[in-house]
């Protein structure tokens, strides 16, 4: 009898575990198809291509262009100071390893740099720009956003290029290159795709990100054109339509949360499909 | 032309001196600025600690951390600063959302690793993936569209029988705006930071342990609860550490469904106001009112160190388990 107790325990576990599986997917699909619903009737050629009119918050017509354009500026630019923080470090934790403690302790601080939420960030960025004298601009955004992005893309460049082959440097080496031209001239164009790929993570984290630019970047109807204007972003565009009492406001913002997602989802599918692609010219 | 080759040889003899001179100069001086580059990072750390220590010490002087830890009345305009609900309402989503994930999580990269073909692995990456990469205003709204409704009408009629004998499950909110909803949009949130890891825990375990045990005639699943889970123990419970500190900090997605009423919550069904709803919600006010920026800088501040403690600890024992030769 006992054999058989252990089989129904085998079988019950195995289905819980399915099941547990399925969930996860379900739930994935279901916010998909939740804001696809809502966000598809009222999506319109307007929405994309016309900054807000007067009384938009009202119901009238307009568009969340203004905060289209703020999000890729703000997480262009903060993408843009983060990689020539990242790489650096990223290329050093592996190539000039002499202290292996050294890099460990860097590492801990990368993972706790990572593991700090956003609205800290924010806080911080927020402080930084009162000792700067600075308003809630577009560049406080944008620096706010770089120190998100930084441990975010480190550790995702530091990961790839701990993964090359060893003897491909030492083969490097042997040949009679130093470290430098070991690490620009092989390293570097080993790991392309990979850099690629850590570069979008940043930008796609960067460009959801809400909580960090609350504090810094403020909120305006129109696109600005110097880095000192405040200027809008897509995720505070969905947060302040959701807040207002307009069923038809309420309608531009899951049409601007559907925007959101497809930007958000379609920087992770080109990642995918990059790092995919260019795989196949490195050594494996 | 065999006497052309050797002249030209002789030729760059004298030039090939120098570019290694210059190669091994330009090396060297990378190689020092790297190091500076290096240690951004635990600077930074310690910046930003620094940064927010300096705006909240004016509220550590007016009133005792002890103070601001246990105190619970939150009246900025008369000065009187408590973090006890707020503190309390973060605790309470966070146990809610881990309640929710960490079973079917744990039981996600179980599956994952002992059971499922290449098909599965193959699949649950990118899926993991989108879940890391929805941005937290999308499953805010996706929380007021379907899971605050769910709440309202679902939830709370089904735990009315039980809210006599267990105080936890009584509603006296109306709205489904509460921790629940909270929580249950936290648990979807922290999944793909809990599955990852987990998974790459039970990666680690050696092969040849499941053989000796699958050997002895045991199911998988006896496996898994003999061999599996108890090497692994340590790592799984790093890896809902994790999970557990990236549900402390997260902001918006979790003030838009947890109602943000300031109280001690008593029951799941509650409005409560986590500590980042807090500092989100009220930066527009802060410099107006004396102390009131500092107090929302010592909330950012206690919020990262309560983050800190447990990302170290997470991080600490996973390196130790990771990094381990298999």
């Amino acid at each position: 009898m006992k054999w058989k107790a252990r089989y129904i325990e085998e079988a019950i576990m195995k289905c819980i575990m399915i099941a547990s599986f399925l969930i996860i997917i379900a739930s994935l699909g279901w916010i998909i198809v939740t804001i696809l619903i809502k966000g598809l009737p009222s999506i319109s050629w307007a929405m994309l291509t016309q900054t807000p009119k007067g009384g938009y918050y009202l119901g009238k017509e307009g568009g969340v262009l203004n905060a289209i354009v703020g999000s890729l500026y703000l997480a262009g630019g903060g993408t843009f100071i983060a990689i020539f923080f990242a790489f650096p470090t990223a290329l050093f934790l592996s190539v000039y390893v002499d202290n292996t403690r050294w890099v460990t302790v860097v590492r801990l601080s990368l993972d706790i740099l990572w593991g700090i939420p956003s609205i800290v960030y924010g806080a911080f960025g927020f402080i930084l720009m009162l000792m700067l004298g600075l308003r809630a601009s577009l560049l406080g955004g944008i620096i706010t956003l770089a120190c998100l992005e930084f441990p975010i893309m480190t550790r995702a460049m530091d990961e790839v290029i701990r993964r090359i082959p060893h003897d491909l440097p030492l083969a490097a080496y042997a040949l009679g290159s130093t470290r430098l031209e070991t690490a620009l001239y092989v390293i570097t164009k080993q790991v392309i795709p990979g850099l690629l790929t850590a570069i979008l993570l940043a930008f796609g984290r960067a460009i959801g990100d809400a909580a960090s630019v609350l504090f810094t970047a403020g909120y305006t109807d129109r696109i600005p054109t110097s880095l000192l204007q405040p200027v809008a972003s897509l995720p505070l565009a969905v947060f302040f339509q959701l807040a207002t009492p307009y069923p038809e406001v309420q309608q531009r913002a899951y049409a601007s949360a559907l925007i959101l997602t497809i930007l958000v989802l379609g920087i992770s599918i080109l990642s995918r499909w990059i790092s995919y692609r260019l795989d196949r010219y490195s050594i494996h | 032309m065999t006497l052309d080759k050797q002249s030209s040889i002789t030729h760059t003899q004298p030039n090939y001196q120098r570019t290694l001179q210059r190669r091994n100069r330009l090396d060297r001086i990378v190689r020092n600025s790297f190091l500076i580059y290096s240690s951004l990072p635990i600077l930074f750390a310690i910046i930003i600690f620094v940064a927010l220590w300096m705006r909240a010490h004016p509220i550590f002087q007016v009133q005792s951390i002890i103070e601001l830890l246990t105190g619970s009345t939150w009246r900025p305009l008369k000065g009187q600063f408590g973090f006890y609900p707020f503190i309390i309402g973060t605790i309470w989503v966070t146990i809610v959302a881990l309640v929710f994930a960490v079973p079917v999580c744990i039981f996600t990269a179980l599956y994952l690793s002992e059971y499922a073909g290449i098909w599965a692995q193959r699949l649950v990456k990118p899926i993991l993936d989108l879940l890391a990469a929805i941005p937290s205003v999308v499953y805010g709204v996706w929380g007021i569209l379907v899971i605050v409704p769910a709440v309202q009408k679902l939830a709370v009629p089904l735990f009315r029988p039980l809210a006599k004998y267990f105080p936890i499950f009584a509603s006296k909110n109306p709205t489904g705006y509460s921790i629940l909803a909270g929580g249950t949009v936290l648990a979807i949130m922290i999944t793909p930071f809990i599955v990852s890891i987990a998974y790459e825990v039970l990666q680690t375990i050696p092969q040849g342990l499941r053989q000796a045990s699958l050997a002895l005639g045991t199911t998988r699943w006896q496996t898994i609860k003999f061999v599996v889970l108890p090497v692994s123990s340590s790592g799984i419970f790093a890896s809902i550490v994790l999970g557990c500190s990236r549900a402390l900090g997260e902001t918006m997605a979790v003030l838009m469904v947890v109602g943000n009423v300031v109280q001690i919550p008593h029951s799941i069904f509650d409005s409560a106001y986590p500590l980042p709803a807090l500092i989100a919600n009220n930066y527009g006010e802060m410099m107006s009112i004396p102390l009131y920026d500092s107090a929302l800088m010592a909330a950012a501040l206690i919020l990262m160190v309560m983050i800190l403690i447990l990302n170290v600890l997470s991080v600490l024992t996973l390196r130790h388990i990771l990094n381990e030769p298999k």
